[in-house]
């Protein structure tokens, strides 16, 4: 009876601690900026920059670039998570939380709650520009909802990552530019803007040792061939293992911290 | 009818390192009193009050609300109490009333439940036409006022003020004054941090003097008063001619408290009903005055006074 009691609460403070991080979100537009206003810029610019010199044109680039710029999203909307962790901890508003006869717990999982939505809205942005620019992917539109699908539940594993980022690191600007170079240098040293046989054999190595060449690369075959490849089952073992081993260590974090 | 006590603190201690922030206090607050902790900056105050509301693990010690152990029994003592911090413990980016939603569904009230009592805060606060504002947009005043609303969502029996008028302008700070005595008169038990001890005195019934992490001492704001020799009375006299008489009068009044400085004349009043006795005399004997001040002990004062050779 007891347990139950705590299980509810544990949901419904969950649902208003989401509901809160996505009030905020929305009472601060530049909250957008990384999942809404980045990958259309991203998209728009790297597609008609470099469209003609990678690819011919830029309709032939937009298959390799739209895989490549959502995950970028993914991998920055998933950032943010840390940063906003970090942010409710040095506020005087996590004092109250903590000091509410509420779910211990539901600070964090109302965080990595609302990561979904912020997740799912940069996903709609970057496939939406794609399509808006000419891409047509052959595999049809049941294939581009579950490369969606991977894609965010991707980016909601390194969320943890970051969450734990962020509750390990002093401040709000330490976790942000820990995010902006992890960002940078995971989605520039792969596969997300050039096809990887251009590079150099020790880019080369480097960019296949980065594991969001795989990510990338299993996206791009489900919307190619429309199916679920070898690649893509890889992919998602990946993210399960990221949450596997992260979601205890962020947890045990925040509990240490708190 | 047994007296109920709404805390109980007992040899509580915390270190940050090797630095002791408190030091072995214990003190009791009974249930329907105001009690106000006094120290300056760095003294500890805020830390103990951290600790009495579980936001700060004690080294040793316990914390008993309402009978229940802060550590055993955590989340109910903290359906016991309300706490409003030293920062304002509100989100800056929302409004209002989301705030009180939010922490209305957080204290367990149902939706309806959470929307009738949001609005009954915000017009209890004076917060009505500015519910809907971003809090951006807020004074420091009605920050603090959506603060301690928020602290009183669940209708707490006990409240915990830290620093709750430092850094308001003083109309401000009355306001808040009457606020709290409002709360009083509804029957809560208030636990208040203050570093001005006319703050203390207005509202406490009952001061903990805390020092480099130490009770000092505890008592109502009269007898610490007292302790530290009460008000300071500074004046000149107009002739040199006059200081014996003068003297003569003082002595006879006030008793030994007297320092002269050729004609300025230092003294101290045990209660300030003896300052106009001591004027007529004076006056009825013919001695001119000037430069008449009237000192209320201050923080300074209870400090120099109670912290001497310890420092």
């Amino acid at each position: 009876m007891d347990v139950q009691t705590h299980r509810g609460n544990l949901i419904m403070n969950t649902a208003t601690m989401a509901y809160r991080n996505l009030l905020k979100t929305f009472h601060n537009p530049d909250r957008f900026m990384d999942v809404i206003i980045q990958p259309i810029m991203f998209m728009l610019m790297f597609g008609y920059l470099f469209g003609g010199a990678i690819a011919g044109n830029v309709k032939n680039y937009l298959p390799t670039i739209v895989p490549g710029i959502l995950i970028q999203t993914m991998l920055s909307a998933a950032s943010g998570s840390g940063s906003q962790i970090r942010e409710d901890l040095d506020s005087g508003v996590f004092d109250r939380f903590k000091s509410l006869p509420m779910a211990h717990i539901a600070p964090l999982a109302g965080q990595l709650f609302a990561d979904i939505l912020r997740l799912l809205i940069a996903t709609v942005t970057s496939l939406a520009t794609g399509y808006v620019m000419g891409w047509r992917p052959t595999a049809g539109f049941g294939w581009v909802i579950v490369s969606g699908l991977l894609a965010i539940f991707i980016g909601w594993s390194l969320s943890w990552v970051f969450a734990l980022v962020g509750l390990l690191a002093k401040n709000a600007t330490t976790v942000e530019s820990f995010s902006m170079i992890t960002m940078m240098t995971l989605s520039f040293l792969s596969n997300a803007f050039i096809p990887i046989k251009t590079l150099s054999k020790t880019m080369q190595v480097i960019a296949y040792m980065n594991p969001i060449t795989y990510v990338i690369t299993a996206i791009r075959q489900i919307l190619s061939t429309g199916s679920w490849t070898h690649e893509a089952v890889l992919v998602l073992i990946f993210g399960i293992g990221i949450v596997v081993v992260f979601a205890p260590l962020t947890v045990w974090a925040y509990n240490r911290n708190n | 009818m047994e007296v109920i006590n709404a805390i109980e603190v007992n040899h509580l201690t915390k270190k940050f390192g090797n630095k002791i922030a408190v030091d072995n206090v214990s003190f009791n607050v009974k249930q329907g009193e105001v009690f106000g902790l006094l120290g300056p900056n760095g003294a500890g105050k805020t830390t103990i009050l951290r600790m009495m509301t579980t936001l700060l693990k004690a080294d040793r010690g316990s914390v008993k609300i309402f009978s229940h152990d802060t550590v055993k029994e955590g989340r109910l003592a903290r359906s016991m109490f309300g706490l409003t911090g030293q920062y304002a413990s509100v989100d800056e980016d929302i409004s209002a009333r989301e705030n009180l939603m939010i922490f209305s569904r957080l204290n367990g009230l149902s939706r309806s439940a959470s929307k009738q009592r949001t609005q009954e805060l915000l017009s209890e606060f004076s917060l009505v036409d500015s519910a809907d504002k971003p809090l951006k947009d807020f004074s420091g005043g009605m920050r603090r006022r959506l603060d301690l609303a928020v602290s009183l969502i669940s209708s707490p029996a006990l409240v915990f003020l830290d620093e709750p008028t430092t850094g308001l302008d003083p109309r401000t700070r009355m306001q808040m004054w009457d606020t709290i005595r409002k709360l009083v008169t509804q029957g809560s038990t208030i636990i208040l941090t203050t570093q001005y001890l006319d703050e203390a005195d207005q509202l406490a019934d009952r001061i903990a003097v805390i020092d480099h992490g130490k009770l000092i001492k505890i008592g109502t704001p009269e007898k610490l008063k007292q302790q530290i020799g009460g008000t300071k009375l500074n004046f000149t006299i107009g002739q040199v001619s006059q200081i014996d008489p003068a003297a003569k009068i003082m002595t006879d009044q006030l008793g030994d408290s007297i320092h002269f400085n050729g004609q300025q004349v230092h003294a101290s009043l045990k209660h300030t009903s003896q300052l106009t006795p001591l004027l007529v005399a004076l006056q009825q004997a013919g001695i001119s005055i000037s430069n008449l001040t009237i000192q209320e002990p201050s923080l300074d004062d209870v400090f120099m006074n109670l912290t001497v050779g310890k420092n």
